[in-house]
């Protein structure tokens, strides 16, 4: 059915919202690649099957649906109920029977399913009371998680184009750019660039022909909130672009999508189909007169290509080379014509954010950095996963609170954000509200969102270091700074995780970083030398000790690390000596085991697995000390 | 390149040249169909391209090696990723690669002499949460450890056995 006007609309979704009104429950199973991964796809198969074998003819009593990431990815399977609200961690599809049985049909709470609190050990019954959950604010992601993203009834039903109804039947271009200037908005992609600032920047260029694009190249390791959104979400994304062209008056648009997601093109090119034939996308959008139509572009893995001018490049089929900032794209973007690119996170606002108002937005967050923010919370953390905040959340409560602390407990060190361009953030600053300003004021920056918690054992110069190899990789190599002076840096962090550093290193580090800041062509290499210079700042006790000890204090950096088992703790359970890959541990179940350090690799595996925590670390040289004697 | 890479049949690639406007902006999306109609893009294929769509040789090739995603040599039946994003470095991808390397023979960017495995390192996938995660084929493994490494090896083996 094509929908023709504004009441048509409304008559949809008043008809998608009653579609399920009698049944008796909905089963929500998280079908995001994490859980996924978890084996979700056979328990929703099962759910499936054991819904139509209950379900007779008619309307049916119980509803399945495969929806996008929930987020906590650590414990999935996941499975949702509604109405009830409860919430099953680690589901079997062996257990699936068992589930709609009892918990379905007769309302019993199945409590091994249930999340544990791991503080105090008590079982949480309602998805809304996990801390996880309770303390987040979802605008961008407010449909994942309760909508299949393969079903735009599903998505209608939960608000979906309400906002583009809104805006085509009800305000001119220039009222929807007003609204979104009342919001605050700014660029979630990670340089929060003002929104409306952007968008009448583009529509001020001349030019009959404009584009709207979305950058769905989401770079930065660690960060996977993009990701999510297109997978379980993609009519929010499709919504958003609608409406900015609308505001812009364009009528093509692209969403450029990273080779490494290929569910989310998968997801949004059934959006987009089911659009069409629903009259939401395409030509006389709504019956309003409205033409826009959008294609997907995929990448071909480049990292680079999530910076505007080589994104642009490579939906041209060119190979993604950034060019200099002074040609705006605005003005000269795709094919040289005005250009709107803006990221996923940022369009799937965009809805919402007409549909509930511009000063709705802006009540949230804080005085520059306006509404919410998705982050993803990884590394040595507790709960994983994927949260939605109001801005000016501080990551203490991030961290601990959501995240429920540091896997082990072990000691917290930092927390790196705004991927390879952002740096770390040590434990005197986590009280830090979080938005835009904050965090570039840390030494840091917003970035895509990614926050990856390191503990006592996250050698702060191997970081750096990772990320310089990550760069050299990934920087096209069309400038010299950054080229030549990511590699320069490499070879002095080679040098010091391996024990040959020496005094003048980090001098001479710094000098880089000085330069490639100054004389790089784009931000990929303008802020290439950001971890290396926040790691150095509240880190260099670290780099001081691989310098001049020869040590690496997290007991990381394998050339200068070796392993011992502590007599008094070891119980001989033997784990280690089953984890270890090079056999070089020796050891009878239930009798002290021995590490043989000249078939030892330094790996740590066997520090890993160690339940009793009877294995250490201490700096190689002592051992070679020890020899020579 | 050798001639042996190169004798190839053109029809899949012709049919894909097809499906898109014969201009530079359709080059990234037909390498991408041609990559996974081969397995990789043969050096005949690339001429093909470089003539129907009108752009330089030259250029294809600059596209080629520029993007990732593209391989010039023949991969293995199954393409097993480690992700080494920033997640999965903390939590021990090394540890992955590492034993691959031991159980295979093979580095980052090799392939297994019986073509059954190409072994790749990619810059994070984006299911950090289940870090490390290692892709073996289309199966997503998370917090992969060492230990499992040849189990995963052994399942895909035996999926390729049925």
């Amino acid at each position: 059915m094509r929908i023709e006007s504004k009441a048509q609309f409304e008559s949809l979704q008043a008809q998608a919202r009653a579609r399920y009104s009698d049944a008796q429950a909905e089963i929500h199973v998280c079908c995001g690649t994490g859980c996924l991964a978890n084996g979700s796809k056979k328990v929703a198969d099962a759910f499936a099957a054991e819904a139509e074998k209950r379900n007779g003819a008619g309307t049916p009593q119980l509803v399945v649906k495969s929806t996008g990431c929930h987020g906590f990815c650590e414990r999935g399977p996941l499975v949702a109920f509604k109405p009830s609200g409860v919430l099953y961690t680690k589901v079997k599809a062996k257990s699936v029977e068992e589930i709609v049985e009892k918990t379905v049909e007769e309302g019993q709470i199945l409590q091994r399913f249930l999340y544990k609190d791991p503080t105090d050990k008590s079982r949480i019954e309602q998805y809304a009371d996990i801390p996880f959950y309770k303390h987040q604010n979802r605008v961008a992601m407010r449909n994942i998680g309760l909508v299949d993203p393969t079903d735009i009834l599903d998505a209608v039903a939960e608000g979906a184009y309400a906002g583009l109804a809104k805006s085509l039947f009800e305000m001119t271009p220039e009222e929807v750019i007003d609204e979104v200037e009342t919001s605050g908005l700014r660029g979630r992609g990670g340089a929060g660039f003002n929104t409306a600032r952007k968008w009448r920047s583009c529509k001020k260029a001349p030019g009959d022909r404009r584009f709207v694009l979305c950058n769905g190249d989401e770079g930065d390791p660690g960060a996977f909130k993009d990701r999510s959104i297109m997978e379980g979400d993609p009519h929010s994304v499709i919504e958003g672009m609608i409406i900015g062209a609308y505001a812009l008056g364009a009528h093509e648009g692209y969403i450029y999508v990273r080779d490494e997601y290929p569910l989310a093109i998968v997801n949004l090119m059934i959006a987009m189909e089911q659009a069409r034939a629903y009259g939401l996308l395409g030509e006389n959008i709504m019956g309003a007169g409205f033409d826009f139509d959008v294609k997907i572009s995929r990448g071909g893995g480049a990292f680079v290509c999530g910076e505007s001018s080589a994104l642009m490049l490579s939906i041209a089929g060119k190979v993604g080379e950034p060019r200099a900032k002074y040609v705006h794209s605005t003005e000269k973007g795709l094919f040289d014509l005005p250009t709107v690119l803006n990221n996923v996170e940022s369009w799937a606002n965009i809805g919402a954010i007409i549909d509930r108002g511009g000063a709705w937005f802006a009540s949230m967050g804080t005085e520059k950095s306006k509404g919410t923010k998705a982050f993803s919370l990884v590394g040595k953390v507790k709960n994983t996963g994927l949260i939605e905040l109001e801005m000016g959340t501080t990551l203490r409560h991030i961290i601990f609170d959501i995240g429920g602390g540091t896997l082990g407990d072990r000691p917290f060190k930092a927390v790196q954000t705004g991927g390879p361009s952002g740096g770390c953030v040590p434990e005197s600053l986590l009280d830090l509200p979080v938005d835009f300003e904050k965090l570039t004021e840390a030494g840091s920056m917003m970035g895509s969102g990614g926050m990856i918690v390191m503990d006592d054992r996250t050698c702060m110069v191997d970081v750096a270091r990772y990320f310089l190899a990550f760069l050299i990789e990934e920087s096209c190599g069309k400038c010299t700074p950054c080229r030549e002076g990511l590699r320069q840096m490499l070879v002095i962090y080679d040098d010091l995780v391996e024990g040959r550093g020496k005094p003048g290193d980090i001098k001479r580090i710094e000098r880089l970083a000085k330069g490639m800041q100054l004389g790089s062509l784009c931000e990929l290499g303008k802020s290439a030398p950001n971890p290396v210079l926040s790691t150095l700042r509240d880190f260099r006790d670290e780099y001081e000790a691989h310098i001049n000890d020869k040590a690496c204090p997290a007991g990381m950096c394998r050339e200068l690390t070796a392993y011992r088992i502590l007599e008094d703790l070891c119980s001989g359970c033997h784990a280690c000596f089953n984890a270890c890959p090079v056999d070089a541990i020796t050891g009878e179940p239930k009798s002290l085991h021995t590490i043989h350090h000249d078939a030892c690799i330094s790996c740590g595996a066997c520090f890993d697995v160690c339940p009793d925590q009877a294995i250490e670390t201490f700096p190689k040289k002592e051992l070679i000390a020890t020899e020579v004697v | 390149m050798t001639m042996e890479h190169c004798a190839v049949d053109l029809g899949p690639a012709t049919e894909i040249l097809a499906a898109y406007p014969p201009e530079e902006a359709s080059l990234i999306q037909v390498l991408q169909d041609v990559h996974r109609a081969y397995n990789y893009l043969p050096c005949d294929v690339l001429g093909t391209v470089a003539k129907t769509l009108g752009v330089p040789l030259a250029k294809v090739f600059s596209v080629s090696t520029f993007y990732k995603a593209f391989s010039l040599e023949p991969q293995g039946d199954t393409i097993i990723k480690i992700c080494v994003g920033t997640a999965c470095h903390i939590r021990g991808a090394g540890q992955l690669v590492e034993e691959l390397e031991r159980q295979l023979g093979v580095g980052p960017d090799e392939t297994t002499e019986d073509m059954k495995f190409t072994v790749k390192t990619v810059n994070c996938v984006g299911a950090c949460a289940m870090a490390p995660v290692m892709i073996v084929g289309e199966t997503y493994h998370g917090s992969a450890k060492p230990a499992r490494v040849g189990r995963f090896l052994k399942e895909t083996e035996a999926d390729h056995a049925d």
